[in-house]
């Protein structure tokens, strides 16, 4: 028995994409700059993969540059923004609740001197639009905001951000880290002003390794690495053109089966929380409204959270307890203290993370493996 | 001329008619320790070890016959025939390559001629060796008091020259002293108690015991990195490992709350002797040191020495902290037991844990408990590791 709710960590890839990049490396290896057939070979599945996300993201495919990961494309974003605009001034604003690739990179910035202002969450994990527009100032020049929360699900109101930023200053780009929402949610980069946009292959069933950046074509960003001029100088390096192969398989199956998926997974999703409401002194902690469809964040009070995941991994369950980059040190999630939850409830947090692949049957059985779990970790620590 | 490192043996010397066998164990443990490293041949000349080493793996080998006990010190020498000239060459090559890797000014000849069929005499050696120094390389002077640099020059079958000594740990070789089982946990202590024993010349195996699924698989596999570390001085270390969650369940649901520590422990002494004598193992070794924690009191000790028959070694019992933390460093398990991961003691402390235990109450406590079933299940769940 294996059941994987820690699709938010990462996914497993789908068969096609293995499959293509099992062929690809076997039969694509010539590097896509050489001049040959091989090279041109290369070069063609390259493009097909950018066009296929370029689709998926109703943007054009110069606009979408490869990375080798969500992290890079972030860093990238910001520091590539902030060296163009930096003339313009020295403020930045973002959310309390970013990933560490986001909010290290700001604070690094901070070091260097430039303000920041951390936009808080309110209990749902959303921020609020009115401390946003009265945080704007006539020297902000970067606005970063993740679209879905990584930890809770909660669901960024990006689409109203543009107008709220030009309606009181023009000069300020605006970048959402979309790794949790590409392929889970409807995103319009276009519609909404999105300047930059940061995607992942491996929390879509695509490979480890690959990310990719979205940049406005209208905007002329300096690179921060140099090179051999590869993805339009933007960022050099042989392309890692199997993962770019993989990207591409898992993006364009993920965009054909988007809405039947969403659909299943929300479905899902309320199932597991009315079940959930058999197990006593719990508490839901990811929004019910403007929130991700695949993401479940609960708080089993009473109980060490790392305890009941070990108890969980023993029956073929694997979960998170806070975000599993975050969950090796000794540290209570961030991201909970912000939402306002006691300590015990901090603790006793599990993220569940679900996928087409998940049925109800293994929902059926994770709860009944929660409630004995839940009720013999709380023998010992209810004592 | 030939590269070799001279190995002294420090109290093996002193062995007796048992220094032979001694001797063999430390060479099978020297060769053991070398397995995959580029080496001639390994032979002793009157009371050292010799052994060649050319290739690119000199300092490998340095690194590795440096943690074998029995070993007092290594001098990396130069070999040569029984003449007069190439042993002139020798000093010289000794001397110039030391003194361009060190600032020296001063330095003295010591010769020991232990073949007497040697035409010249040691005190002569040293003065005609001095001299080819003194003529052959600038800017040094000679001190017999206290000289910067002693150039050794020892005559047997062959001639050695050499001028450092690299010192080793001494100790006896591990496995001249009986065998040994450690309660090695993830801590600090347990690792640097398990070395001292094995460097009085014991073999170490090890127990590890765990509350799965209160503690972590990385939990366990931090306790093997320690092993591994471990067995770099001690050779393969057999690991047990045994899950007493319900026994710490048990006693959390059956006994006083500020118990919980100190029977936790006598289980896991009652569960290493049987191990322990199941294997022809003589003794349990543990980290504790006297008043570190509750359990480590007097009081606590000696009702933890009560649950069974078995010597139990604590190498560390005077030691502070400190002084235990450094030679975790210098032994190079430090690093790895500060990683973050709970042992299976943290999760089941009490907050106020008895300090001054009277063997009564704890006796009356556990007879509220079925020690011997709770003993033989956790004994299933046992799982035994090779780990080198």
């Amino acid at each position: 028995m294996e059941i994987y709710l820690d699709n938010c960590s990462t996914t497993k890839p789908r068969k096609e994409v293995i499959d293509e990049m099992m062929d690809a490396f076997n039969n694509i290896y010539g590097n896509p700059s050489s001049l040959h057939r091989l090279g041109l070979k290369a070069e063609k599945r390259v493009e097909d993969s950018r066009q296929i996300i370029a689709d998926a993201l109703k943007v054009k495919p110069d606009e979408i540059y490869f990375t080798s990961g969500a992290t890079e494309s972030n860093n990238l974003a910001i520091n590539s923004i902030i060296n163009k605009q930096s003339r313009f001034g020295k403020h930045i604003i973002t959310t309390s609740i970013e990933h560490p690739s986001v909010l290290n990179v700001i604070r690094k910035l901070e070091d260097k001197g430039y303000d920041v202002t951390y936009l808080k969450v309110d209990r749902n994990g959303i921020i609020s639009l009115e401390e946003l527009a009265n945080s704007i100032r006539g020297d902000t020049i970067l606005v970063s905001i993740m679209q879905v929360n990584n930890e809770v699900g909660s669901i960024q109101p990006t689409w109203k951000v543009k107008k709220i930023i030009k309606d009181k200053n023009s000069k300020a780009l605006f970048h959402v880290d979309g790794v949790q929402a590409f392929g889970k949610i409807k995103i319009q980069l276009k519609n909404w002003g999105i300047d930059a946009f940061s995607i992942s292959g491996h929390k879509l069933h695509g490979p480890k390794g690959i990310g990719a950046l979205y940049i406005d074509n209208k905007l002329k960003l300096e690179p921060v690495i140099y090179g051999g001029e590869q993805e339009r100088g933007f960022r050099s390096g042989t392309e890692n053109v199997p993962g770019i192969i993989g990207l591409g398989k898992a993006v364009e199956l993920m965009d054909k089966n988007f809405e039947k998926e969403q659909n299943y997974v929300r479905d899902l999703k309320l199932y597991f929380i009315e079940r959930l409401k058999e197990i006593d002194r719990i508490r839901i902690n990811s929004p019910a409204e403007h929130t991700s469809p695949y993401i479940l964040n609960v708080s089993f009070e009473y109980v060490r959270g790392e305890v009941l995941l070990h108890y969980l991994e023993n029956k073929g369950i694997y979960v998170s307890t806070t975000s599993a980059c975050s969950s090796r040190g000794v540290k209570k999630s961030r991201v909970l203290k912000e939402l306002g939850l006691t300590d015990i409830q901090i603790e006793g947090a599990i993220r569940f993370c679900l996928s087409y692949e998940i049925t109800k049957e293994d929902i059926d059985y994770t709860i009944d493996v929660l409630k004995a779990s839940v009720e013999e970790i709380r023998q010992v620590t209810m004592r | 001329m030939d590269k070799v490192l001279s190995i002294s043996v420090g109290e093996i010397a002193l062995k007796g008619l048992n220094r032979k066998y001694f001797v063999d164990k430390l060479i099978s443990q020297i060769k053991s320790t070398l397995k995959g490293v580029e080496y001639g041949r390994i032979y002793r000349e009157q009371g050292k070890i010799y052994i060649e080493a050319e290739g690119d793996d000199y300092e490998e080998i340095i690194n590795r016959v440096k943690k074998v006990f029995g070993i007092v010190h290594i001098s990396p020498c130069l070999r040569v025939k029984k003449d007069i000239e190439e042993m002139k060459k020798a000093v010289l090559e000794v001397m110039r390559h030391k003194k361009a890797n060190s600032s020296i000014e001063t330095f003295k000849v010591e010769t020991r001629r232990t073949d007497k069929n040697f035409p010249l005499k040691s005190p002569e050696v040293s003065r005609q060796m001095g001299a080819v120094i003194l003529k052959n390389i600038e800017g040094l002077r000679v001190d017999v008091n206290k000289p910067d640099v002693y150039v050794y020059i020892d005559i047997k079958g062959y001639i050695y020259v050499y001028t450092d000594k690299i010192k080793g740990y001494g100790g006896l070789p591990v496995g001249t002293n009986g065998k040994g089982l450690l309660l090695l946990s993830g801590g600090i202590d347990s690792p640097v108690a398990g070395f001292l024993i094995a460097k009085r010349g014991v073999e170490i195996s090890a127990i590890h015991f765990h509350s799965y699924p209160f503690t972590s698989e990385r939990a366990e596999e931090k306790v093997k990195t320690l092993a591994k570390i471990l067995s770099s001085y001690t050779g393969k270390i057999k690991m047990y490992s045994v899950n007493i969650l319900d026994i710490q369940k048990a006693i959390n649901q059956n006994c006083p709350e500020d118990e919980m520590t100190i029977l936790s422990r006598r289980f896991m002494m009652r569960i290493a002797e049987r191990v322990a004598i199941e294997n022809g193992i003589n003794a349990l070794i543990t980290g504790e040191s006297l008043g570190q924690v509750a359990s480590q009191t007097i009081q606590s000790l000696s009702v933890t020495n009560a649950a069974v028959n078995m010597p139990i070694l604590r190498p560390l019992i005077g030691l502070d902290k400190i002084q235990i933390i450094d030679i975790a460093k210098e032994i190079e398990t430090y690093e790895t037991s500060i990683l973050p991961y709970d042992d299976c003691c943290t999760l089941f402390l009490p907050k106020h844990p008895v300090t001054k235990p009277r063997l009564k109450d704890i006796e009356r406590s556990e007879n509220k408990l079925d020690v011997e079933g709770l003993i033989n299940q956790a004994l299933e769940t046992m799982e035994v590791y090779e780990i080198e």
